[in-house]
């Protein structure tokens, strides 16, 4: 087993102990502070998948401003940590249910591996080199040595995405609009 | 590559995103369980990002901001229900139940 190998290993574990840990909470806050945990073990994966760029803003727009909001939220309504049951009545069995069908069904994707890939995608018979199928992965690697990772993807975020980029400042606007026009008690 | 590895993770952590959402009472952890989730569904775009060239990264760069825009409206209206019945139990907010 390579190193990599090895630390994909340890960061999966992390991520799927911190998501089961933050399902599980019953307070808010901790629950919250585990998901925290859970976003910064998948930034250490985008690492070792080439999405350094990515890494970084999952730490800063993720577990930072994100979670920060909710964090914000949680201590202005006090939500003290539930009483009672934490779960709704019929929800354990449906919930565990659904998840283990859903997970076993996804899980199905753990066989595949980039040759695999290439001989479902393919007319050709199986045996088809990849990189014939899949040139633009190659592109895109050439591309990041050749201009750093954040030039890598700034090409295509602003011309072949320039459009939708642009829609996503005015999502943003009407979204701050939204939530200050819902929580503000009189305008 | 670690693409089979890192898809069976973005599986795991799906199925338990949706269990949370299933099972949890509390509104606001609910939205957490979301965002889990869209998490589990980012790491499957950069997988395949490394086969498929640049556009699942930027995939992903989108994923995050229409996050962002529904935890700030999401957690707007969680603060709106609160104002008037006191509580983010989702078992009790049942004024449309037949």
């Amino acid at each position: 087993m390579d190193v990599v190998t090895l630390v994909f290993g340890v960061f999966a574990l992390w991520a799927v102990v911190s998501a089961l840990v933050c399902v599980t909470r019953r307070s808010p806050i901790s629950s919250a502070m585990w998901l925290v945990s859970t976003m910064f073990a998948l930034a250490g994966i985008y690492v070792l998948l080439n999405a350094e760029f990515i890494a970084a803003i999952q730490v800063l727009v993720y577990a930072g401003a994100v979670m920060v909001l909710f964090l914000f939220v949680i201590m202005l309504l006090n939500v003290d940590a539930e009483i009672g049951p934490m779960r709704r009545s019929y929800g354990w069995v449906v919930g565990v249910g659904a998840a283990l069908v859903l997970g076993a069904q996804l899980l199905v994707m753990r066989g595949y591996s980039v040759q695999r890939l290439a001989d479902e995608i393919s007319t050709m018979p199986l045996g088809v080199d990849p990189s014939l199928v899949f040139p633009e992965g190659a592109a895109a690697r050439a591309a990041t040595a050749s201009r750093g990772v954040v030039g890598g993807i700034a090409e295509p975020l602003f011309q072949a995405y320039l459009i939708p980029f642009e829609i996503t400042s005015v999502l943003l606007l009407a979204a701050a609009i939204g939530a200050v026009v819902l929580a503000k008690k009189r305008l | 590559m670690l693409l089979g590895p890192s898809l069976a993770l973005s599986a795991v952590l799906f199925a338990i995103g949706v269990a949370g959402v299933l099972i949890r009472r509390n509104a606001i952890v609910l939205f957490m369980c979301i965002e889990l989730m869209l998490n589990a569904v980012n790491l499957t775009f950069i997988a395949l990002a490394q086969v498929h060239g640049m556009s699942g990264q930027i995939m992903v760069f989108f994923v995050m901001t229409v996050a962002a825009a529904e935890a700030a409206v999401g957690l707007a209206i969680i603060l709106a229900i609160f104002r008037h019945t006191q509580t983010v139990d989702l078992t009790q907010l049942n004024l449309l139940k037949g």
